[in-house]
C-alpha cells in the first residue's frame, strides 16, 4: 500500500504534471506534493523521484544513496579482512 | 532498475549477517532468551517473506510484523458502507485494488461488482478524479485509505476537486495516522517488542522527529528504513547496536528519502483537508483514540458519507472475526498459528484482512511460504 517506486522527471506536461521514467517506462505524475513558492516545476526537470500513488512524494538524495552503499562496502571490507586475519 | 537493484547485493546482505550475528553473540545481547524487533510497515513484512530475511538471521532474533497495512485494518462496516453506496443507480465507486477485495460483512466489492453495480479499480485518486470529469451526469465516490504515505495523494486531490468546481466527486475516507497507532500499541501491556523497524514512506511524509517519544518515553530503538533487503538488514544492525548499547534513539537508515522534517507541502495539504477523528474502530486493533482523520468543516462537502447520509443505515456493530487478526497484528501470534490459516482462509478466498492485501502478514507468509508446516 505504502509502495513507492523511484523514477526520473524526463519531461513536464503542466506546470504541476510531470512524465516520470519508470524501468523504461513513462507515466505522468503530479508534483503537487514538490512544488512551493521556491521551487517550480522546471528546477525538477531531471530530478530522481519516489512515485506514490500517481504522485512524486520525495526527491532522492543520490548523494545519500551512495554514502550508505559505501558504508556497507566498507563494513564488508572490514569483514573479509578479519576473516583473513583469522583464517 | 536504478537505485534499487544497488540495494540488493547478495555479498553485501553477507557481511550485513555476519555483523548481525557478531551483535547477537558477542554483546549484552547473547545473554537475552530473544531479541523482538517489529517492522510497523507491511511493505517491510512484504520484503522479509519475498527474501526469506527472517530465515537468515541468527536464533534468538526474531520479526514481529506490525500493523502498517490499512488494507488489513480496514473494519468490515466500511466496506459495507461503500457497498451501499455503489448500489445507488448513480454512483461509480472507485478505489485501490487492494481495497477492493477485502470482505465486508456479506461480501466485498469486487464480489458487488459482479452483481451488476459500478465499481472501478484505480491507481490514483487523480484517476477518480478523471472518472468524475468524464461522467458528470454520475456521482463518483473514492474509497480512500491509507497511512500519511497516501494521505497528502487525496489531500492534493480534493484541492484540485475544489479549484475546478468538479461537484459529482467525493470520499469516503477511512485514512489512519501512524503516531496514535504507534502510541496504543506501546501502551498495551501484552506488547512484547523489543526494538522498531520504522516506516520509510510514512516518514517521507511526517519526518524522523515524531517519533521521539517511542525512544524518550518508551526507551525502545527506533530506526527508519527503506523497503530493499540490505536497507532491512542494515535497520536491524542498527536497532540491536542501540540495544546492545542500551541507548535507544531514534535514526534515520533511509536519508536517501527521508529527511527529519519530512514534505512540509503534503503535511500542510493533509491539515487543511482533515483533523483527527476522535476514536477510530480498525479491524484487529479496535478502536484507537486520535488514529482516524475527519474532514474539516470547510471540505464536508466531499465527505460520501454526509452525501449519502440519506441511504445509508447507521454502521453496524461490529460483527465478530473468526479470524485471529488482531493477536497477528499484534504480534502476539504468528500467521500459521491462526486454525484458519491456509485452510478457509487463502488469498483466493481471504475470511481475514490480513490475507487479503500481499502486504499482509498472512498473504506475505502464504504467498512465500505456502501452507507448509511451520
Amino acid at each position: 500500500m505504502c509502495l513507492g517506486i523511484p523514477g526520473e522527471i524526463v519531461a513536464l506536461e503542466t506546470d504541476d504534471l510531470a512524465w516520470v521514467e519508470i524501468s523504461g517506462v513513462r507515466r505522468q505524475v503530479s508534483l503537487a506534493c514538490l512544488l512551493d513558492e521556491q521551487t517550480r516545476a522546471e528546477d525538477l526537470l531531471g530530478q530522481w523521484v519516489l512515485v506514490h500513488v500517481g504522485f512524486a512524494m520525495s526527491l532522492i538524495d543520490r548523494d545519500e544513496a551512495q554514502r550508505t552503499l559505501a558504508l556497507l562496502q566498507e563494513m564488508q571490507q572490514m569483514e573479509q579482512e578479519s576473516e583473513n586475519a583469522a583464517g | 532498475m536504478q537505485l534499487v537493484d544497488e540495494f540488493r547485493d547478495p555479498a553485501l546482505a553477507q557481511a550485513l549477517l555476519s555483523r548481525i550475528d557478531q551483535l547477537m553473540t558477542q554483546t549484552p545481547l547473547a545473554e537475552r532468551e530473544v531479541v523482538r524487533v517489529m517492522e510497523v510497515c507491511g511493505g517491510h513484512t512484504h520484503t522479509i517473506f519475498r527474501y526469506g530475511l527472517d530465515q537468515l538471521l541468527p536464533q534468538g532474533l526474531e520479526l514481529v510484523h506490525g500493523p502498517g497495512c490499512p488494507v488489513c485494518v480496514l473494519p468490515r462496516a466500511c466496506i459495507d458502507t461503500a457497498i451501499a453506496m455503489a448500489q445507488q443507480s448513480d454512483v461509480i465507486l472507485a478505489s485501490f485494488g487492494d481495497a477492493l477485495r477485502v470482505p465486508g460483512s456479506h461480501k466485498s466489492l469486487l464480489q458487488a461488482r459482479a452483481e451488476g453495480v459500478d465499481v472501478r479499480t484505480v491507481y490514483s485518486p487523480l484517476d477518480a478524479l478523471e472518472l468524475a470529469r468524464k461522467h458528470p451526469e454520475k456521482e463518483v465516490v473514492f474509497l480512500a485509505i491509507g497511512f500519511e504515505t497516501t494521505i497528502p495523494a487525496t489531500a492534493m486531490t480534493l484541492i484540485q476537486a475544489e479549484q475546478e468546481g468538479v461537484d459529482n466527486f467525493s470520499m469516503l475516507a477511512r485514512h489512519i495516522s501512524i503516531i496514535p497507532t504507534l502510541q496504543a500499541l506501546l501502551d498495551d501491556p501484552e506488547l512484547a517488542v523489543d526494538a522498531f523497524i520504522g516506516p520509510g514512506h510514512v516518514s517521507m511524509v511526517i519526518g524522523t522527529a515524531p517519533y521521539q517519544f517511542v525512544s524518550q518515553r518508551y526507551q525502545r530503538p527506533l530506526v527508519v528504513s527503506g523497503f530493499e533487503p540490505l536497507d532491512l538488514l542494515q535497520s536491524i544492525h542498527m536497532v540491536l547496536e542501540q540495544l546492545a548499547t542500551g541507548q535507544p534513539k531514534v535514526e534515520n537508515q533511509y536519508a536517501r528519502v527521508v529527511s527529519e522534517a519530512g514534505n512540509a507541502q503534503a503535511c500542510v495539504a493533509i491539515h487543511a483537508l482533515f483533523e483527527p477523528a476522535q476514536s477510530s474502530e480498525w479491524r484487529g486493533l479496535g478502536a484507537i483514540e486520535g488514529s482516524g482523520l475527519q474532514f474539516r468543516t470547510a471540505f464536508s462537502h466531499f465527505d460520501a458519507e454526509q452525501r449519502f447520509a440519506a441511504v445509508l443505515q447507521s454502521e453496524p456493530a461490529a460483527t465478530p472475526e473468526y479470524a485471529c487478526c488482531g493477536e497477528v497484528l499484534r504480534g502476539s501470534l504468528k500467521p500459521r498459528a491462526c486454525p484458519l490459516f491456509g485452510r478457509e482462509c487463502t488469498p483466493e478466498h481471504p475470511v481475514g484482512a490480513l490475507m487479503v492485501s500481499s502486504e499482509g502478514a498472512c498473504a506475505a507468509c502464504y504467498q512465500y511460504r505456502g501452507d507448509e508446516t511451520p
